[in-house]
C-alpha cells in the first residue's frame, strides 16, 4: 500500500491545503477554519478530521502514538494506527513519552506534554453551539460577534434545574478570552490539562473544520464565580496502580454489582506499575507488564 | 479479576477474515464474476456511480462485489478511491440536446417532436415475480424488436414553452462553477453547489425529501416536463492541441419539471422549472433532484418560505449525503465509555443531591 499512495496517504497538494488550515487556527486561536476536507478510506464520524491533521503533520522521522478513550489497544486506535503503519512507514509507539505525534480520541494523555510534541484530536461537531442553535450560518455569525449569551444561559438553567452544570464530557472553553471552543469529547476532568506546552490540533472531516491551540494558550472552562467549574472524577483510587490523581475506567466484574475503577490511561497505568506502584487488585508484581 | 482489554489488532484481523469468508458465501456456488454484475445489476451499478461520483461501471460492479451487496459500503468505497485520482482538468459541459435517447418522455404533452420514447423501463410491467428468472439456465425468451434508425432530433419541452415566454428563462452564465470537492461548504451555497451535491445526494433521502414536498410541505406543483435517458459524448479541450477531443460517453438521465407560479402584480404568470441530472439511468433520482432543486429556489422565485424542510438548503445539503450520515451514525458503535462515565458519576451525583434533598424534606 506505502508504494501504491503517496506518503501518509494524501497527496502533496492536499496536505498543503491543509497545513494551511492548520497555520491559520494557531494564528487564530479557538477559530473554526474551513477545508476542503478529503474523503479518506474510513468512514466520516471514525477520526477522518484527526487522520487529515495527522497525515499533514507527520514526516517520516515521527513517531506517531494512537489513543482512543485513552487506550492504545482500542479497535479504533488500532486501525488508525495500522493505516498510518502502512501509509507512511512511521515508527509508532504505545508510549506517551517516545511520541512526537499523539492522535486521540476521547482523552488527553495524564502525562504532562511538552513543547516537542503535537497532539491531535478527533472532533466530531466541531460548533460548541451547535445543540443550541443548528445553523451553521447563525453560529459563525454569533462567534464573529462574540455573542454566547446563549451558552451562558443553558449553563445557567443547568444550574438551575440540576444544582450544577450538566455537562460532563465536551465541556466548552473559552480560548485566549475570545473564541467560546467545543475541545471535543473529553471528559471535563482532562480541561485543565488544554493549557499545555504541546501544540494542540483540532480536526474535524465530516465538517470540515480545523481549529487548534498553540503551546501555552490560555483555556478556562466556562463557569460562574459561584459555580466554578469542578474537573470531577470517580471517587476511588485505580485498581491497579493506585493513582487517585488520574481519570478511571469502571469496569463491571459480574453480574451481582461488582465493579473495579481503573486507569483510562494504559501507558500512564502500566508505567506507574512498572515503577512500583500497586493498587487494591494489581496482579502480582511479575505478571503486571505481560 | 480485571483482564485488561488487549487484543484489539487480532480481533480486527479475524473479523476481516470471517468477512471475506461471508462475502464468498456457500463455494459451491459460482464465484460472482464483476462482468455479471456489470451486466446484471445494471441499476446498482448505476447507483454506486452517481452517488460515488465516479463515471466507471467496472469499479462500481467491483465495489458492489466487495460490499456484499450493500450499495452505500460501495459508494464508500468508490468515494476512497475517487479521491486517490488526480485531477487532469475538466471536461466541456455535456450537451443533453444531442442526448441519444434510450428514453425520453414527457407528461406535459400527449405528443411532441421526437416522439415518446418508453424504453426500457419497469413502468407499465406487473410486479409480479417472475418464476422462471429462478429456473435453471435462463435463455432469452423474445428478443426485443429493433425500431428502425430514427434520426429525428428530440428538442427540449421547456424550450417550447420558453419560445412563448411562458415558462421562466434561466439565467445564462460563464462564470466558473466552484467545485463541492475541492471546497469546504458555505452556506448560502447557491445554486451551481446545491445541484452538485443533490446529484451525488443519496436517492432515499432526496426521495423523502421530494416526496414531502409533493404532500404540502412547500407544494411547488410539479409535471414531469420532459425526462429522457440516454448516452451523451464528453469532450475535453486537450491545451497542447487547442481543440476539443471526444473522450468517451456517458449514460446520464435528465429530468426537468415545470411548476406552477402564480405570478405577482408586477410579473405575469410564468411555470417554473426544477432540474435534476444524475449519472446512470437513474430516474427515480433525478425527478427527485428536480422536485427538490425546485422546493430550494424558493427565495430566487419569490416564494414565501414555509418553513418546509425541502425549501431548507442548509438542512437538505447537510443531510443529504449518505457517506457523511452513515460516517456519523455509526461511529456511535465505537466505545465511548469515557464519556459514559463522565456522565455516570454526573448522574450519581446529581441524584445523590436529589436523595439527599428528600431526606432533609421527610425531616422537616
Amino acid at each position: 500500500m506505502s508504494q501504491e499512495y503517496n506518503f501518509a496517504y494524501l497527496d502533496e497538494q492536499t496536505k498543503r491545503m491543509i497545513r494551511r488550515a492548520i497555520l491559520k487556527g494557531l494564528a487564530i486561536p479557538g477559530y473554526q477554519v474551513p477545508f476542503a476536507s478529503r474523503e479518506m478510506p474510513m468512514p466520516y464520524g471514525w477520526g477522518t478530521g484527526g487522520v487529515q491533521v495527522t497525515a499533514a503533520c507527520l514526516t517520516p522521522a515521527d513517531t506517531l502514538k494512537v489513543i482512543d478513550q485513552g487506550a492504545d489497544d482500542t479497535t479504533n486506535a488500532v486501525s488508525i494506527r495500522k493505516f498510518f503503519e502502512r501509509t507512511a512507514g512511521v515508527a509508532t509507539t504505545e508510549s506517551t513519552r517516545d511520541a512526537t505525534v499523539i492522535q486521540t480520541r476521547h482523552r488527553i494523555p495524564e502525562e504532562p506534554l511538552t513543547e516537542d510534541q503535537i497532539l491531535v484530536y478527533q472532533v466530531p461537531i466541531p460548533e460548541p453551539l451547535r445543540f443550541l442553535e443548528p445553523r451553521e450560518t447563525e453560529t459563525r455569525v454569533m462567534h464573529a460577534l462574540e455573542d454566547y449569551g446563549l451558552m451562558h444561559v443553558k449553563l445557567y438553567e443547568d444550574i438551575a434545574r440540576n444544582g450544577e452544570i450538566a455537562t460532563a464530557y465536551a465541556y466548552p472553553v473559552k480560548v485566549e478570552e475570545r473564541y467560546v471552543m467545543d475541545p471535543s469529547p473529553i471528559p471535563k476532568f482532562d480541561n485543565p490539562r488544554l493549557e499545555s506546552a504541546a501544540i494542540q490540533l483540532f480536526g474535524a472531516g465530516r465538517e470540515q473544520r480545523i481549529y487548534a491551540l498553540p503551546p501555552y494558550t490560555q483555556v478556562v472552562s466556562l463557569d460562574f464565580e459561584d459555580h466554578p467549574f469542578n474537573p470531577s472524577k470517580a471517587d476511588h483510587p485505580c485498581a491497579l496502580c493506585g493513582a487517585d490523581h488520574t481519570y478511571l475506567d469502571e469496569v463491571i466484574t459480574d453480574d451481582q454489582g461488582g465493579r473495579m475503577f481503573v486507569c483510562s490511561d494504559t501507558d500512564y497505568c502500566s508505567r506507574r506499575q512498572a515503577d512500583g506502584h500497586r493498587g487494591d487488585m494489581a496482579p502480582p508484581v511479575l505478571e503486571a507488564l505481560s | 479479576m480485571y483482564v485488561a482489554v488487549k487484543g484489539g489488532e487480532k480481533a480486527i484481523d479475524n473479523a476481516h477474515s470471517w468477512l471475506a469468508e461471508e462475502r464468498r458465501g456457500d463455494v459451491a456456488v459460482p464465484d460472482l464474476t464483476v462482468d455479471q454484475i456489470r451486466e446484471q445489476m445494471a441499476l446498482a451499478v448505476h447507483r454506486v456511480m452517481a452517488e460515488g461520483s465516479l463515471y466507471d461501471p467496472d469499479l462500481a460492479a467491483l465495489a458492489i462485489k466487495q460490499a456484499r451487496g450493500d450499495l452505500i459500503e460501495a459508494i464508500f468505497l468508490i468515494r476512497a478511491y475517487r479521491t486517490t485520482l488526480p485531477r487532469l482538468g475538466h471536461s466541456r459541459p455535456i450537451e443533453t440536446d444531442d442526448m441519444a435517447c434510450d428514453r425520453r418522455i414527457s407528461a406535459t404533452f400527449k405528443d411532441l417532436p421526437g416522439g415518446q420514447v418508453l424504453g426500457p423501463t419497469f413502468d407499465y410491467t406487473h410486479r409480479l415475480l417472475d418464476f422462471k428468472l429462478a429456473a435453471e439456465g435462463e435463455a432469452l425468451a423474445d428478443t426485443a424488436p429493433i425500431a428502425p434508425v430514427d434520426q429525428a432530433p428530440m428538442p427540449r419541452v421547456t424550450e417550447f414553452l420558453n419560445r412563448d415566454g411562458l415558462i421562466q428563462t434561466e439565467q445564462a452564465s460563464d462564470a466558473t462553477p466552484p467545485d463541492m470537492t475541492r471546497a469546504p461548504m458555505a452556506y448560502p451555497a447557491g445554486r451551481p453547489l446545491r445541484l452538485q451535491a443533490l446529484s451525488r445526494g443519496d436517492e432515499g433521502f432526496l426521495l423523502g425529501m421530494a416526496y414531502s414536498s409533493q404532500r404540502g410541505y412547500a407544494r411547488n406543483h410539479p409535471f414531469v416536463g420532459e425526462l429522457r435517458i440516454g448516452k451523451v459524448p464528453v469532450s475535453m479541450e486537450i491545451p497542447e492541441l487547442g481543440f476539443d477531443i471526444e473522450i468517451g460517453e456517458i449514460t446520464v438521465t435528465e429530468c426537468e419539471t415545470v411548476n406552477q407560479f402564480a405570478g405577482s402584480k408586477t410579473e405575469p404568470a410564468q411555470f417554473t422549472r426544477g432540474y435534476g441530472l444524475v449519472f446512470g439511468q437513474t430516474e427515480r433520482k433525478a425527478i427527485s433532484m428536480a422536485l427538490v432543486d425546485r422546493a430550494l429556489r424558493w427565495q430566487e422565485l419569490g416564494e414565501d418560505n414555509v418553513g418546509a424542510p425541502a425549501q431548507d438548503e442548509e438542512f437538505v445539503i447537510s443531510h443529504s449525503d449518505n457517506i457523511q450520515a452513515t460516517g456519523f451514525l455509526e461511529h456511535i458503535k465505537l466505545p465511548h465509555y469515557v464519556d459514559f462515565q463522565s456522565e455516570l458519576e454526573l448522574v450519581r451525583r446529581m441524584r445523590l443531591a436529589a436523595g439527599a434533598d428528600e431526606v432533609k424534606e421527610a425531616a422537616e
